[in-house]
């Protein structure tokens, strides 16, 4: 009797073990299915795009007609912006694929900077045609490599939860079809780098390519390094310092301080350009009380502290309380022209005033010694190019970056429209409006709702 | 946004005299601001006080939210120019002075319609009925000077009619929302838990350099879950709930600190797995992570 019931309990238990394990196994199956689904729209996207991409590039060659052609470059600036979209939601971090990405985004640049031009009065140059030529034949490249990687995936029965099984654990990725082909991509791509998109992208290139070699001033040891550090912050003895040097492939050469201070239990971190041993950036870190003294005399705290450590005149361009915290950016004003590229900001804990950070990198690369402004255009002519519904409150002359990243002197004016606050800026030599920036009001917190 | 100390100082004086005569009289029941200075950028109770007493003399239409924006700027410069103070958009002794005598803070209430989190029509109209009529009587009274801003504000004519709200609010890194920030703690946090605290300003960093860079997408949250881009969602410790720390790195990697060097990869040394990452220039060390370009 007792055996009849243990076999029946124990039968119920095996079938219902198994019954769990089949249904955890088809969800298993349904979760991962999921994944690869989104993985092969994704990548089918891609190449449907890429092909798009590929014939609107080709027909913007043949186009002749302002009318037409604005459209159609708009059109690859879209799927420029699609194609990039879709390679972001492939699992291809961790393949050499960047170059491609790159390539769309300054493909992008390129023929958004070409569509919104008059091209009436400014069409498009041999130059121009040229790089169209040369984007074209690469993305022909692009295209055929993509779609025979589509195919081999698509007859063999690829699946991109292989790849990136493959990527993660590093087993032999090179034998994988998918990863073969991207990378082929990025290769071909690769032998296109020099194309030649003309002065307006190629500046976003130069920021990249920005250094500290025009500082002046020698290069500095390790020890000079501590020292400085020491000055700066009129420490005493007894605090630990650490040196040490970014690898040979840092962009900036620069020693990483890290001090120690007992007395207050609070570490410091501080990078000092080995050449002049100017600061890069320095951030304290401790726990902030409760705030006890206003913005307003930690703002003075902050100019304080520029004061003992720059040189150039800074005039404060905004200030913001996070809790126990405030942080100010400055601006070098140089003969009453606001130099907005050369900023520094400053932080400081709302508690007794300490300066908790400084980042001045921004600064360094930015800064040039003398500048010679031209403002050709007075400020009431400037102020003719402003919509006429739009409320000057105050005006004042400054130096931007714009959005081709060309220094530009120009005419700021700050003012209200509706409820709302803006920055605009006029260009002090042919009245261009550069800028409109819209000033941030606080965010409702919703969840304290 | 000048300043002048030596007149700051003697506001401060003004300020606590002023202190003292109020509770002389007993007549406010509600104290008049704190002794600092308040700023564009500021928080905290001093602002909800200026924003309601704005509100009630007429020159704020916006929320009472406690954060010193730019509409709370230009109602206070048109008190001031109302008033015949140095316009400066600072409020300081003696234009917190002017504003504490004439309108009326009741602070309880106001703190209490925030702490409900109620929407309450334009402050002095709608409030307790016993003080109804006296409140009018502010606003009557803001209507005289009013006139003559209606160059300057263009919203004080629509006082009555917009109900403003008690909304707390909060200052944001430009071009950041709140919830992108809460989604980089928690991506900042499932990184780098066990890092020092210039190590999770670094991960931040990244994230944020990534955003900039052509290519990787272009929002945060296309950054964070770009598939394989980082092991804390691939694994789900972004969901874990970030601590404070995290938060703090976040918003300083957002103010513009950047410990990496413009960096935008990084790894474990001890746990990468893709030869790839190797290959890619290093630029340095920052606690168990190497960071490169």
């Amino acid at each position: 009797m007792i055996r009849t019931i243990l076999i029946v309990l124990l039968f119920v238990a095996v079938a219902g073990t198994g019954y769990w394990g089949y249904s955890e196994h088809q969800e298993k199956n349904a979760v991962l299915l999921q994944a690869e689904n989104n993985y092969q729209r994704a990548f089918h996207d891609l190449n449907f795009h890429m092909d798009s991409l590929h014939d609107k590039i080709g027909e913007t060659i043949a186009m002749n007609t302002r009318n037409q052609l604005s459209p159609a470059l708009a059109q690859v600036w879209r799927l420029t912006s699609e194609a990039h979209n879709d390679v972001g939601q492939l699992p291809l971090t961790l393949l050499p694929f960047n170059k491609t990405e790159e390539f769309l985004t300054k493909m992008g640049e390129f023929s958004y900077r070409a569509a919104v031009r008059d091209l009436d009065k400014n069409p498009l140059s041999d130059k121009e045609y040229n790089t169209l030529k040369e984007l074209y034949a690469n993305s022909t490249e692009i295209q055929n490599e993509l779609r025979k990687t589509e195919s081999l995936a698509q007859k063999n029965n690829l699946r991109w939860m292989d790849v990136e099984m493959a990527l993660a654990t590093n087993k032999q990725p090179e034998d994988n079809t998918i990863i073969d082909g991207f990378k082929t991509v990025d290769k071909s791509v690769e032998g296109y780098s020099d194309v030649d998109f003309g002065t307006e992208v190629s500046n976003m290139e130069k920021m990249k390519d920005r250094d500290l070699s025009q500082l002046k001033g020698k290069k500095i040891t390790k020890e000079e390094a501590k020292k400085i550090a020491v000055d700066f912050f009129q420490l005493k003895k007894n605090v630990k310092i650490t040196v040490e040097s970014t690898g040979k492939d840092a962009k900036y050469d620069a020693y990483s301080l890290t001090l120690y201070n007992p007395d207050t239990k609070g570490t410091t971190y501080m990078d000092l350009t080995k050449k002049g041993g100017y600061p890069l950036y320095v951030l304290y870190d401790r726990n902030v009380g409760k705030p006890k003294i206003s913005l307003n005399e930690a703002m003075l705290q902050a100019e304080d502290f520029l004061k003992k450590h720059m040189e150039s005149q800074m005039e404060m361009v905004t200030s913001d309380q996070y809790d126990n915290i405030g942080v100010f950016t400055y601006a070098r004003l140089d003969d009453g022209v606001r130099i907005y590229p050369e900023t520094v900001s400053v932080k400081v804990a709302l508690d007794n005033g300490d300066i908790m950070g400084y980042e001045g990198t921004d600064f360094l690369l930015a800064h040039v010694d003398d500048r010679t402004p031209t403002f050709k255009i007075s400020e009431q002519e400037a102020r003719k190019n402003l919509n006429p519904k739009f409320q000057v409150k105050e005006t004042s002359k400054a130096l931007i970056r714009n959005d081709i990243n060309e220094e530009v002197y120009c005419y700021e004016f700050l003012g209200i429209l509706g409820d709302d606050t803006f920055r605009v800026f006029i260009n002090a030599e042919n009245g261009n409006e550069e800028e409109v920036r819209k000033l941030k009001e606080a965010e409702p917190s919703y969840n304290d709702i | 946004m000048k300043r002048n100390s030596a007149y700051i100082k003697g506001a401060f004086f003004a300020i606590a005299l002023c202190f003292g005569l109020l509770a002389g009289f007993g007549q406010n029941n509600a104290q008049a601001f704190s002794n600092q200075v308040v700023q564009v950028g500021a928080t905290g109770e001093d602002v909800v006080e200026l924003q309601s007493r704005l509100q009630y003399l007429g020159f704020y239409t916006g929320n009472i939210d406690g954060v010193f924006g730019w509409r709370t700027y230009w109602a206070l410069r048109n008190f001031q120019y109302e008033f015949g103070l140095p316009i400066d958009g600072l409020a300081g002794g003696t234009t917190k002075n002017k504003l504490a005598k004439a309108s009326k803070y009741d602070k309880a209430w106001v703190n209490k319609q925030i702490d409900k989190g109620k929407k309450f029509s334009y402050y002095g109209g709608e409030k307790k009925s016993a003080k109804s009529g006296s409140a009018k009587g502010g606003t009557a009274k803001s209507g005289t000077p009013k006139a003559g801003t209606a160059k300057g504000t263009k919203g004080t004519g629509q006082a009555k009619a917009k109900p403003a709200q008690v909304k707390p609010a909060k200052n944001t890194p430009d071009g950041y929302s709140q919830n992108d920030v809460n989604l980089m703690a928690n991506a900042v946090y499932g990184e780098s838990r066990g890092e020092p605290y210039i190590g999770q300003v670094a991960v931040a960093a990244v994230i944020i350099n990534r955003v900039n860079s052509a290519s990787f997408p272009n929002t945060v949250s296309g950054v964070i879950f770009e598939p394989g881009a980082f092991t804390a969602v691939a694994d789900g410790q972004i969901y874990l709930t970030p601590n404070a720390q995290a938060k703090k790195a976040v918003m300083d990697a957002l103010n513009g600190w950047d410990p990496t060097g413009e960096a935008e990869y990084y790894f474990n040394p001890d746990t990468a797995t893709s030869g790839w990452i190797w290959t890619r220039p290093q630029i340095k060390k920052i606690g168990k992570h190497i960071f490169c370009n």
